[in-house]
């Protein structure tokens, strides 16, 4: 598994119109910060951002068929560890995506561990990783080391500094889309490995796999653990996006449900989904919460979440594929093929 | 004196227990027989509670009264939402319907948020702080109240599975599908009729939920998570198993928050799901599948 | 010639209901060999047995030289025996060539190795024309050729068949009989579970024969046909 031999062979298989419509877009988005003002620059950074842990998330529901409500935790886990590192010990965010990456990857092994050892699926998993979650946000709430329920801040410095990711919003526009991007790659030559085929073949019949020598308790795990591990490095980038961390937000049963819509409506277990789900829902939420404080005057919680809810209703409804499928379709890339 | 603490939170676990299980109920009858798992299940719960609130507030109906017209209501619009929303979804795949019902719960519990805005109601009745002391042990009597209200509607719910035909046919639902349709059962209107009735319950312990604690907005997914704790603990699709997890939950709540910290009572209850989810993934009450 | 497959007095109950009872049979290497039994003989039973799906309550199997029962399915995969399912579960999303890579993959040194050896075994069992296509869109014959190639891309030393042959018109049997007799001439020993007749007695080399779960004859199909237990518990009340 190589991924630079990968992407040079999804350059070379992919249709001639297809890659120049990527390229150009690439183009785009690197020279865009220079238009971008500051409110812009952060809905990209969003973007960039849902579209990295969708893709993430996407790895063990899209790929392995896993279904996780709970990926808050390897978010807040990662962002507290590397907001932690920074401000007690001075230790880079840079260094500290290790041990985020680490703790995050055994979190998502005690959570896989119990639910496949014990043949406990579907649902029944997915509650098992919202209890973790849940155990997590009141673990946090109280233990006041890390500032309890009151939170916990990382102070903004007046010197940028990129490598401990401190600067503006153009510094984390860059960082967030170096970080989809990296997990595109990532995920376009996993799911080309020996073992993106054991997870395809787990998701879509787990007593079939094992008759064709897979070992699906492996497989399973080796799912969990790089999806929160990946999850956990968006969860450093976001905390010192973010600069602050509340428990009952971090870990929010909500927050799991957002991270899950981007792959769902564009396209669960494709490459290209999680990434065009992102595009299409995080812009149209914020601008309707843009929308609706101009109208009302003021900022009225909750309303992107309406429209997300019904969003996902009428997704769900009629193309429960999601959208990339269609689009492909429509930009000629034959069936089979990302 | 000890004893009477522990009796105390006992008592009090055993009284929120029997609500907590009525809530439950309504989600397990649902997937006990129409195999969904009604995801927005909490949601409806504190849609219940507000219901109760607002009639309380606005035209002065006691919760335990409004309770019934809550519950009918409840009945008619899930019924309506099986026939129209989700019976198309009953033979897709999981995530699917699990989908469905998510957008439909972030929708109820901010729509909620938007109406009520986020600050917790209280309904405050006159005999909220009413209590009785038997010995060293005292008994608020709402939770009196409102625990024999949810036995009462679990009995009724029991009897009408036991003893007449319709819930005779929606057992024969659960059992054997196919079999109900071959022999001619109306399938998807005992359907609509079980999800009738799991929102009924849900509704019903929401507006019993009211008397007991604060609404708002926020609470919607602890109480789906609540719910669906209880039914895995009890053992889906049994009703008994409901009733008998939400008497755990309520006391290991209960029990952990005063023993240990108010914020830890969850923790308690997630701590006994994972035991049973290791020890008997299928509930207590269940039948292995 | 040590016996490829040796089993040796299994025995599976099911709540007080023996199922397969005190079984025994040896398949050498390099033949076909049958299981036929009419419904609920216990052969099924006796081949999830076989394939690790199931653990026999006593008995042994013997693979290669190796106690085999109570082995997990994927491990006796690795060791050389795969098997194919009575219902046919392709993967439905996943190409047909996905499928056979699946299958390819744990033997093969890296994916290019296991695509290209999944292209043979398509070519070999008439799917090649069919390789991107969803399996899910495949025909039922197609679809059980495609469980074999499956099974077969894991290159197994013994092939287990679970009724392939079931549902198949007389034109389709005669095809996958052909493909069947093909991939045991190169190598492969097959153990087939059957209650297609006429096909099986062309087929195999030895038969065996279960009524409610035991073993009531086993010999080449001329021997086994004369059997009078057999005429009379099978064969005459299913009139060949």
């Amino acid at each position: 598994m190589n991924p630079f031999a990968t992407l040079a062979r999804l350059v070379d298989e992919a249709p001639r119109r297809a890659l120049l419509l990527l390229a150009a877009f690439l183009a785009v988005l690197l020279v865009a910060p220079v238009v971008l003002d500051r409110y812009l620059l952060s809905v990209f950074f969003l973007i960039f951002w849902f579209a990295t842990v969708g893709q993430a998330w996407n790895i063990m529901m899209g790929f392995c068929g896993q279904l996780s409500l709970g990926h808050a935790l390897y978010v807040g886990l990662g962002g507290y560890i590397g907001a932690l590192l920074w401000v007690k010990f001075g230790i880079s965010p840079a260094i500290a995506i290790v041990p985020a990456i680490l703790v995050a990857m055994a979190f998502g092994a005690v959570i896989g561990w119990l639910g496949f050892r014990f043949g406990i699926e579907g649902v029944y998993f997915a509650l098992l990783t919202i209890a973790f979650a849940e155990v997590a946000r009141i673990g946090f709430d109280n233990w006041s080391f890390v500032g309890g329920a009151a939170g916990f801040f990382i102070p903004v410095s007046a010197a940028a500094s990129p490598v401990n990711l401190r600067g503006g919003p153009m510094l984390f526009y860059y960082v967030a889309l170096a970080m989809m991007i990296i997990a595109f790659i990532l995920c376009a030559a996993l799911r080309r490995s020996r073992l993106g085929h054991a997870w395809l073949a787990v998701r879509e019949d787990a007593e079939a796999a094992r008759a064709l020598g897979i070992d699906v308790f492996r497989a399973k795990m080796a799912a969990v653990v790089i999806s929160a591990a990946m999850t956990a490095v968006a969860g450093v980038v976001y905390a010192f996006y973010q600069n602050n961390l509340f428990p009952s937000q971090t870990f929010d049963i909500a927050r799991s449900i957002e991270m899950i819509l981007a792959p769902i409506i564009g396209g669960l277990g494709t490459l290209f989904g999680p990434i065009l789900g992102a595009f299409i829902l995080t812009p149209l939420g914020q601008t309707l919460i843009a929308l609706v404080e101009k109208i009302a005057g003021r900022a009225i919680p909750g309303v992107n979440l309406v429209f997300y809810g019904a969003a996902l209703m009428v997704i769900i409804w009629f193309t429960p594929n999601g959208v990339w499928p269609w689009l492909k379709k429509k930009l000629g890339i034959p069936e089979g093929r990302e | 004196m000890l004893w009477s603490l522990y009796a105390n939170v006992l008592v009090q676990g055993v009284l929120t227990g029997l609500v907590y299980g009525l809530m439950a109920l309504g989600l397990s009858v649902i997937f006990g027989v129409v195999r969904v798992v009604n995801f927005a299940h909490g949601e409806f719960a504190v849609v219940g509670m507000y219901a109760a609130f607002v009639l309380f507030r606005s035209f002065g109906i006691d919760p335990f009264l409004s309770m019934l017209p809550i519950a009918a209501a409840f009945f008619v619009i899930g019924y309506g939402l099986q026939r129209t929303l989700i019976n198309p979804f009953v033979s897709r795949p999981e995530h699917e319907q699990f989908i469905l019902l998510v957008g439909l719960a972030i929708i109820m519990v901010n729509g909620t948020l938007m109406i009520f805005g986020p600050d917790a109601r209280s309904a405050n009745l006159p005999y909220s702080f009413d209590s009785w002391e038997i010995g060293a042990i005292i008994v608020d009597k709402v939770r009196v109240y409102a625990a024999i209200a949810a036995l009462a509607v679990a009995a009724l719910l029991f009897a009408f599975f036991r003893f007449t035909a319709t819930g005779v046919a929606i057992r024969a639902c659960a059992d054997n599908l196919v079999g109900a349709a071959v022999v001619g059962l109306d399938v998807k209107k005992l359907y609509a009729l079980t999800f009738g009735l799991g929102l009924a319950c849900v509704g019903a312990a929401g507006a019993l939920m009211v008397t007991l604690t604060d609404a708002t907005p926020m609470i919607a997914p602890a109480f789906t998570l609540l719910a669906f704790t209880i039914v895995i603990i009890g053992g889906m699709g049994s009703m008994t198993g409901a009733i008998v997890g939400g008497l755990l939950i309520g006391i290991a709540e209960a029990l952990a928050s005063v023993l240990i910290a108010p914020s830890m009572k969850t923790m308690a209850s997630f701590g006994l799901l994972v035991l049973v989810l290791a020890l008997r993934p299928q509930g207590l009450l269940g039948r292995r599948a | 010639m040590t016996p490829l497959l040796d089993v040796r007095g299994v025995t599976k109950r099911f709540r007080g209901l023996t199922a397969v009872d005190t079984v025994s049979l040896t398949v050498t290497e390099g033949e076909i060999f049958a299981v036929i039994g009419p419904n609920g003989a216990g052969k099924t039973t006796l081949f999830n047995m076989i394939a690790g799906a199931m653990t026999p309550d006593a008995g042994t199997v013997t693979f290669a030289g190796t106690r085999a029962d109570g082995l997990p399915p994927h491990e006796l995969c690795r060791r050389g025996l795969a098997r194919t399912f009575q219902i046919v579960r392709p993967f439905p999303e996943l190409t047909v060539l996905e499928n056979a890579t699946i299958g390819a993959m744990m033997r093969a040194p890296d994916m290019e190795a296991a695509r290209t050896k999944a292209g043979e075994v398509l070519r070999q069992l008439d799917l090649w024309d069919r390789r991107e296509a969803k399996a899910k869109s495949l025909t039922l014959p197609d679809r059980k050729r495609l469980e074999c190639a499956r099974a077969l891309a894991t290159g197994p030393r013994l092939l287990l068949l679970d009724e392939v042959m079931a549902g198949l018109r007389p034109t389709e049997v005669d095809r996958i009989v052909a493909i069947l007799r093909e991939i045991n001439r190169s190598g492969v020993t097959i153990l087939l579970i059957e209650h297609v007749m006429r096909a099986t007695m062309a087929l195999a080399g030895r038969i065996h024969v279960l009524h409610h779960g035991a073993t009531i004859a086993e010999g080449t199909p001329e021997e086994v046909t004369r059997h009078p237990k057999v005429l009379e518990s099978y064969l005459g009340a299913e009139a060949l």
